[in-house]
């Protein structure tokens, strides 16, 4: 199974029936694809779209029914369109129970940068500030690594989204939580000790006494 | 309400104009009225958008045309002509966080001097700005958004300028039908006055200035 593979399966079992859930552009996306089958929540759309389905065979798509990147999307029976400042009032009221971003870097208290690389790659923030300071629960999907650098860290280099922690950040190798503000390995992937978990973190990772493997 | 053609409507914008355009990654952008300025050739133009599209498509063509001096954005990342420009120095970008740009934008046209949202707090988002604690969460004070014109595009539209809109091309389009001096609209389709239910209007008609006739 490849790492991003890995990620979405895992955080896909972190879903519950009537969820609202919004997912961001990269491997968050590809957790729309591993809903369990009993599982019903809606996907929000950042455009202003509740209840977005699977891609559009072809033929089917509409130039006015898109993803937040623009791409052609379908709509569930019971879906909902909306403007952009109801689409974020849902996401900074609260009402959005899970949102699954992409990560830069998460550091050992769990603060994210993902938006931008000073003189590198400066895209925008687009909603992901929002997203991060309004949802009930903040997921961060990555890979733990960059290149062999690890990127769950002491402290962020790059310009942090929030000032709110994230609640779990799940990788190819782990899924680490943060009670009390202090990064602690939950689950290692298949095939991953603790120990390469650890050699692939700058941050300390509290160890509790029984550390799970991830279910996938 | 009047309506007017094409070439009328972008000669009414001077070059220099603040534009709020509506659509998000080009889709419920007024592509007509967009390829009408570049067409005109509108230079020094100040841009409030949600992004900046992609090449070719939306605000993306008056990126490459080199229309605009200044840009204030959610997100830039799929247009590299932006960036290219930004590096550059011939374009200014302001980012700022989509839901702070549309809730400023709703201020501007709500008689709002702003709003209070903890979005950007302790970020570089927080630079030159007030923080106010409020029941003991922070708050960051974000000013208010108007523009000289806005640029919309609606699904339907009748005669006296009642608007719908399709699905996602709704996007920042009537929050930005609040807060112009003059609103110019397009539409996919124009109606009878009547044909688009009261309670089916999401745009009211005294809030447009001028629809853009079909031909």
């Amino acid at each position: 199974m490849d790492a991003q593979t890995i990620i979405a399966k895992r955080i896909a079992h972190e879903l519950r029936s009537g969820m609202l859930v919004n997912l961001g552009i990269g491997i968050p996306t590809l957790v729309a694809s591993h809903v369990p089958k009993t599982v019903r929540v809606f996907f929000q759309s950042e455009n202003g779209l509740i209840g977005t389905g699977p891609i559009p065979e072809e033929g089917m798509a509409h130039p006015t029914l898109t993803d937040a990147a623009g791409n052609p999307v379908s709509a569930l029976p019971g879906a909902s369109t909306f403007d952009s400042a109801v689409s974020f009032g849902l996401i900074r009221g609260g009402h959005v129970d899970m949102t699954v971003l992409g990560g830069l870097q998460v550091d050992s208290q769990g603060h994210l940068a993902n938006w931008m690389i000073p003189g590198k790659m400066v895209p925008g923030m687009g909603g992901a500030m929002d997203l991060v300071t309004g949802a009930k629960r903040v997921v961060v999907a990555m890979q733990h690594t960059a290149k062999g650098k690890p990127k769950i860290v002491k402290q962020c280099t790059l310009p942090l989204t929030s000032l709110r922690q994230v609640d779990l950040v799940v990788t190819d190798l782990a899924v680490i939580a943060f009670p009390n503000s202090r990064a602690t390995l939950i689950e290692t992937a298949p095939g991953i000790t603790a120990e390469e978990v650890i050699a692939a973190t700058e941050a300390e990772l509290v160890l509790p006494d029984h550390v799970q493997q991830m279910t996938l | 309400m009047k309506t007017i053609a094409l070439k009328d409507a972008a000669a009414m914008i001077p070059d220099g104009a603040s534009l709020l355009i509506g659509g998000f990654m080009a889709v419920g952008t007024p592509e007509r009225l967009v390829d009408e300025l570049v067409r005109q050739g509108k230079r020094n133009l100040t841009v409030i958008a949600n992004d900046t599209a992609m090449p070719g498509r939306g605000i993306g063509k008056l990126v490459s045309a080199g229309l605009i001096a200044r840009t204030i954005a959610s997100h830039i990342g799929l247009n590299p002509e932006t960036q290219q420009q930004m590096i550059a120095g011939k374009m200014a970008v302001d980012l700022v966080p989509q839901g702070t740009l549309v809730e400023r934008i709703r201020a501007g046209g709500f008689g709002l001097g702003g709003i209070l949202t903890p979005t950007g707090v302790g970020t570089v988002v927080e630079e030159g700005k007030r923080r106010m604690e409020i029941d003991g969460r922070s708050y960051l004070v974000e000013t208010a958004l108007r523009a000289d014109f806005a640029l919309v595009h609606a699904f339907l539209a009748d005669y006296d300028g009642n608007l719908s809109y399709a699905l996602t091309a709704r996007n920042f389009n009537p929050v930005m039908a609040t807060a112009a001096d003059t609103v110019i609209v397009t539409a996919e389709h124009i109606v009878p006055v009547g044909v688009i239910a009261p309670d089916h209007v999401v745009t009211p008609a005294p809030l447009v200035d001028y629809l853009v006739t079909n031909e």
